[in-house]
């Protein structure tokens, strides 16, 4: 009986793996740029849409989503909202906090120990992941606190629970998002053992995916079908929907705008007299279900091939 | 605990025809390998290797880079599967209890690595933190002292040397308090006082924890102190295994080496001794004489050479090195 008094009951690896992580993240220096990063934007969305609003307050004096117009108006002159910001930068965030998450292992030589130790290899990943997604949990909802506090103390408006629970399903599905990158970070940090190459890849991907995709999409479907089309414009969709930024828009749109009723091409003759009213979140819920499902089963199989690619990866490459 | 450990080994002996007493010294061996063979496509990393490492003793595996000494060892770990073959670690089978086998047998890998920003001492409470050791300060103040860091503990240990990193490395594993210890090439790219350290430090594990150490290494001269036993491993083969001593009489087949100093007219002394009936051969190494000899004849070759005036400086027999053993066993394998 060698058992040592002092084991009793032990966590599983993946939760001392993760609070190691965590630990980590939160003093590193690329928190402190990527919190820095945070805050301006946050900031700088608040304070600009602030002056937008207070025209869209008085033009529509009972708009029942005021409050949630605070995450949607853009800056002006300028196509960014706080909600752009996100989907911008989440993606950023998700590549920063998990490019070389087991490269770094490598590289500084501490991976075949880690092994050697009694717990199961898919612990790392799992614990590499669940701290990169709660760092970037935390700093989304302190972001998105910041600028609902910004928007109550100087524009007076106080969120109804209606757009609460929006906003915080919108900040669950923002997290999905960014898992989505976290989980390819992972992966390329897994595939490829230089931290450098991974980081210009995930880069690389989120530039073709978020930024060109429209660009892409756009020639593609010009290439099929006759621009200014019902045909074009619905191709235009289905071919943007590949890229999980694409939807990411889709959802966040319907979450931040009750008054959007649906995602497809609406010609003109279709919305006449139509009477502007907004859905309960429930119906919001349903016109992008698909989106959600999809986003949520992406990060699924991405991380899943992240971890494949690491039980069957050689120890010592 | 020793139930579970010996329980498994029990059965699949039993399993084997013929063999009826071979429980007590499965006992004895820690660590088992029969017929282990590792391939990576066309490439043999390990070919048909049968391997005992009994208990208390410090095992060193030798062979040159590349040899298969790595491979060998991350399957005893459970880290590599192997192709064929089979692999018992204190009656474990690493493949499928590799947490059980994990949670006994200390490993410092081949120039081990530490998490640069965090300090030695907190490293070694990751690795407790992993272990399911919830209070563990004690064990690694503890293991930090055994390996002479005490002092250093506080410290980043990206700021450690090659040598201090090796001995966290020691100390990393010993927070478990394994009964096995295995370091791949445990003095590689450190100073020959760190060597001696960590030499030290491993005769201390045995002698005073009765622990097995299973050691690779490529640098024979370095180890060949501190192992009970050896395995020359050539190109996944274990070409021979033994003790130093029984290693380099085989390979001696009753030859001797003497060597001889004199003083005076060397020439002359060394036509003497070449006219003794024992003697095959006598060359020059500098000032030694170095006399081939079919026994050993020291007292004759001293009495000759005392008699005819020669002043007799040194005189002493060669054990044979490691080295030359090596050599010696690496090239008939390449011929």
């Amino acid at each position: 009986m060698t058992k040592s008094p002092d084991i009793a009951a032990p966590p599983p690896g993946w939760i001392t793996v993760a609070r190691k992580e965590i630990a980590d993240h939160l003093h590193s220096a690329r928190m402190l740029v990527v919190a820095g990063l945070l805050t301006v934007t946050g900031v700088a969305a608040v304070y600009a849409a602030g002056g937008r609003i207070r025209d869209v307050a008085s033009a529509a004096t009972d708009d029942p989503a005021l409050f949630l117009k605070l995450f949607t108006i853009s800056i002006e002159n300028t196509p960014f909202a706080f909600v752009n910001f996100v989907a911008l930068i989440g993606p950023l965030l998700g590549i920063a906090f998990g490019f070389d998450a087991v490269s770094s292992e490598r590289s500084q030589r501490t991976l075949p120990r880690l092994l050697a130790q009694p717990i199961h290899r898919d612990d790392i990943v799992n614990g590499k992941f669940v701290a990169g997604l709660a760092v970037i949990g935390i700093l989304l909802t302190a972001l998105m606190a910041l600028v609902a506090a910004v928007g109550i103390i100087r524009l007076g408006i106080v969120p109804r629970p209606d757009q609460v629970a929006r906003l915080l399903v919108y900040l669950a599905v923002s997290c999905v998002y960014i898992g989505v990158w976290l989980a390819f970070a992972l992966m390329l940090s897994i595939l490829l053992h230089r931290a450098a190459t991974a980081a210009l890849t995930g880069i690389g991907a989120w530039l073709v995916l978020s930024l060109l995709a429209g660009l892409i999409v756009q020639m593609v479907a010009g290439v099929f079908t006759t621009p200014g089309t019902i045909e074009n414009a619905e191709m235009q969709q289905a071919l943007g929907r590949l890229s999980p930024a694409f939807l990411y828009e889709e959802v966040t749109a319907a979450l931040l705008t009750p008054e959007l009723r649906t995602l497809g091409v609406i010609l003109p003759e279709q919305a006449f007299r139509a009477v502007p009213s907004q859905l309960p979140l429930g119906q919001s819920l349903l016109l992008v279900w698909p989106q959600l499902a999809a986003l949520v089963a992406l990060t699924a199989v991405i991380f899943a091939l992240a971890y494949v690619a690491f039980l069957r990866q050689e120890v010592r490459l | 605990m020793d139930d579970s450990v010996t329980r498994p080994a029990g059965p699949a002996e039993a399993a084997r025809p013929g063999v009826t007493t071979v429980l007590d010294a499965a006992d004895l061996d820690v660590i088992r390998i029969d017929r282990l063979t590792k391939r990576y496509g066309d490439v043999t990393a390990v070919d048909r290797l049968d391997l005992r490492v009994r208990r208390g003793e410090v095992f060193g595996l030798l062979g040159p880079n590349g040899a298969g000494k790595t491979t060998t060892i991350l399957t005893l770990l459970g880290l590599i599967e192997p192709t064929s073959g089979s692999v018992r670690v204190l009656g474990l089978n690493p493949v499928t209890q590799a947490i059980k086998v994990k949670q006994q047998v200390g490993y410092v890998p081949d120039s081990v690595g530490f998490y640069p920003t965090m300090t030695g001492r907190e490293n070694l409470r990751y690795t407790a933190r992993l272990n399911g050791l919830r209070h563990a300060e004690d064990r690694i103040a503890d293991a930090l002292d055994q390996v002479g860091l005490a002092d250093a503990a506080d410290r980043r240990a990206g700021a450690y040397s090659r040598g201090m990193l090796q001995r966290l490395g020691i100390a990393d594993a010993l927070v478990k308090n394994p009964s096995v210890m295995i370091l791949d090439e445990p003095t590689i790219a450190i100073d020959p006082e760190g060597v001696q350290l960590v030499l030290s430090l491993i005769r201390r594990l045995r002698d005073e924890r009765g622990m097995t150490v299973l050691l690779s290494s490529h640098l024979l001269y370095q180890v060949q102190e501190v192992c009970d036993r050896v395995g020359i491993f050539v190109r996944g083969r274990l070409v021979a295994a033994g003790s130093v001593r029984e290693l380099s009489e085989r390979l001696a087949q009753g030859r001797t080496v003497t060597e001889i100093q004199v003083g005076g007219d060397v020439d002359a002394a060394a036509r003497r001794v070449a006219e003794l009936d024992e003697v095959q051969q006598v060359d020059r190494e500098g000032d030694l004489l170095v006399a081939v000899c079919t026994a050993d004849v020291r007292a004759r070759i001293a009495e000759t050479l005392i008699g005819a005036g020669h002043p007799l400086l040194h005189l002493r027999q060669r054990s044979s090195h490691l080295d030359e053993i090596y050599h010696r066993y690496f090239h008939d394998e390449i011929t």
